[in-house]
């Protein structure tokens, strides 16, 4: 064999290498603790444990009805919009227990956002999208919402592409556009904790890297969590993963060991693709 | 192991173990045919020996393409990946071990058939046959991932390095009683040294099969007993 070498660059690029997170002196932003979830008489989630750790990125997959998106809709009690649908158990966002019914929901919901699957942009203009969510919880002189809102899209690399054209109806932008539109309206309003059920699945590659970047820009100032069924992005994006299962969490984990050593054989047959 | 849902997949993955093997089983008769050519002068087997040597290069880059599509097509993940890149490594290490062989091959045409062999042969045959033994293992280990028994070869190879050694020594005393033995001890020398290096890529194909069942690497220190680069012998008085 013969080895060539000759386009090799004279100076190879620089290996930048993310340290594979360890639990030790890692910031619980949310710990979950004992958490089931029932629709009805339908037990959902069964005795979950489980953290999100602050700056860092989370991932929850597993089969189609396993409960992650269940689990989602726990962590900011928007299940509490539908009739017999309860949880027990403990999920603490900085030691505060969010399922006391002392618990405020708009604050909760400010601190805590959520972006689902499919781009939900409010149908007026792309500014008043970002507008109308900061002004539910403040009330800001006209400069400082323009700063706001800038700052928001700037956040949500959306920017430059929108910012000729503020006073467009949002439900103009493309599927991508409008996906990070909301999630600039869910970073406008300063949250902790950002919540992401599926949010590129119906993204097409370009767009779904642009929001892959953005979850990696976000983490150093957000606790993320995403739900996603494409384990690759998993793969990518996240520092944490959690494989769920029949409503149970089977195996949580650093997310460089889950896709290469899992421990759990069921973890293993699930992302290498032999689940019956 | 269960099937994969995409059966394709499987297919895929049963394709490049079974290119291993077949190339696996290029290399060990190349091993042979290149002793039994030295020891028989045997120049047209040595010639075959060394046209084998494509066909190992052929299945090498069938391996690395096929494994390249597969890691494209499915973006394999924990034992899948591990078994795609243990079969690129393994087909590298048999690669090395077919140059080697060649190698061997090579200088049968170098040395003249009237000198007496017999008694250096019958160390270089030795460790020959030790070394067809650690791959005959090593690639039975690898095609049923089994860590014991690729565990048996790893720490197997201080044999070899023993059988070596000694060589060594011998061929060394050789060359001082007669000049005119050198040339035939110096070819003899490499080819001890190519068995030897063959023992050593076997012992590779063992760690990749512990890589691929367990998910880490080998961690301990390989017993080693080449102690060649340091051995002298004193001339005879």
């Amino acid at each position: 064999m013969t080895m060539v070498d000759s386009a090799a660059p004279a100076t190879p690029p620089p290996i930048v290498s993310r340290p594979a997170p360890t639990r030790e002196g890692l910031n619980e932003k949310v710990s979950v603790r004992g958490l089931s979830f029932y629709y009805g008489e339908n037990k959902a989630l069964k005795n979950i444990t489980v953290a999100l750790y602050a700056g860092l990125v989370t991932a929850f997959i597993g089969p189609s009805g396993c409960g992650k998106s269940t689990f989602l809709r726990v962590l900011n009690r928007i299940y509490d919009l539908y009739p017999n649908q309860r949880a027990e158990g403990e999920v603490l966002l900085d030691n505060q227990n969010v399922l006391s019914p002392a618990q405020d929901l708009n604050l909760l919901r400010a601190r805590v956002g959520m972006v689902f699957q499919k781009p939900t942009p409010f149908p007026m203009s792309i500014y008043e999208n970002i507008a109308f969510g900061i002004r539910l919880y403040e009330s800001l002189p006209k400069a400082d919402m323009d700063a706001r809102v800038e700052s928001a899209l700037r956040r949500a690399a959306l920017w430059d592409e929108v910012k000729d054209k503020l006073g467009h109806n949002g439900l103009s932008l493309s599927g991508g556009q409008q996906q990070r539109l909301c999630i600039a309206r869910t970073v406008a309003v300063k949250p902790e904790v950002i919540l992401l059920d599926e949010p590129c699945s119906a993204l097409d590659p370009i767009a779904t890297a642009k929001i892959e970047e953005l979850i990696d820009e976000l983490k150093s100032d957000y606790t993320i969590a995403i739900v996603t069924h494409n384990m690759q992005q998993a793969a990518r994006v996240s520092d944490y993963t959690a494989f769920m299962f029949l409503g149970e969490l089977v195996e949580f984990g650093p997310t460089t060991k889950i896709f290469t050593t899992p421990s759990e054989r069921r973890t293993q047959d699930y992302i290498t693709g032999r689940f019956g | 192991m269960m099937e994969h849902t995409s059966r394709a997949f499987d297919i895929d993955l049963q394709d490049l173990a079974r290119l291993v093997a077949e190339m696996g089983g290029l290399a060990e008769k190349q091993i042979g045919d290149s002793v039994d050519a030295l020891n028989s002068h045997d120049l047209a087997l040595a010639q075959r020996v060394i046209a084998l040597d494509d066909k190992i290069d052929m299945l090498q880059r069938e391996i690395e393409e096929k494994a390249i599509l597969t890691i494209a097509r499915r973006q394999p993940m924990a034992v899948d990946l591990r078994d795609i890149v243990g079969a690129l490594r393994v087909a590298n290490d048999l690669e090395r071990i077919g140059d080697l062989a060649k190698n061997i091959a090579k200088r049968v045409g170098a040395l003249d058939d009237d000198i007496e062999l017999n008694k250096v042969m019958r160390g270089v045959d030795h460790m020959a046959d030790l070394v067809l033994s650690q791959i005959k293992d090593v690639l039975d280990s690898y095609a049923r991932r089994d860590v014991d028994k690729a565990l048996a070869v790893w720490r197997g190879d201080e044999e070899i390095d023993a059988v070596n050694n000694s060589l060594f020594r011998e061929l060394l005393t050789y060359m001082m009683e007669d000049p005119r033995n050198i040339s035939l001890c110096i070819h003899l020398l490499f080819c001890a040294k190519n068995i030897e290096r063959m023992g050593d890529h076997a012992t590779n194909i063992a760690e990749t099969v512990y890589y691929i069942v367990e998910g880490r690497p080998l961690a301990d220190e390989r017993p080693k007993g080449d102690t060649t680069a340091s051995a002298t012998v004193a001339f005879p008085a």
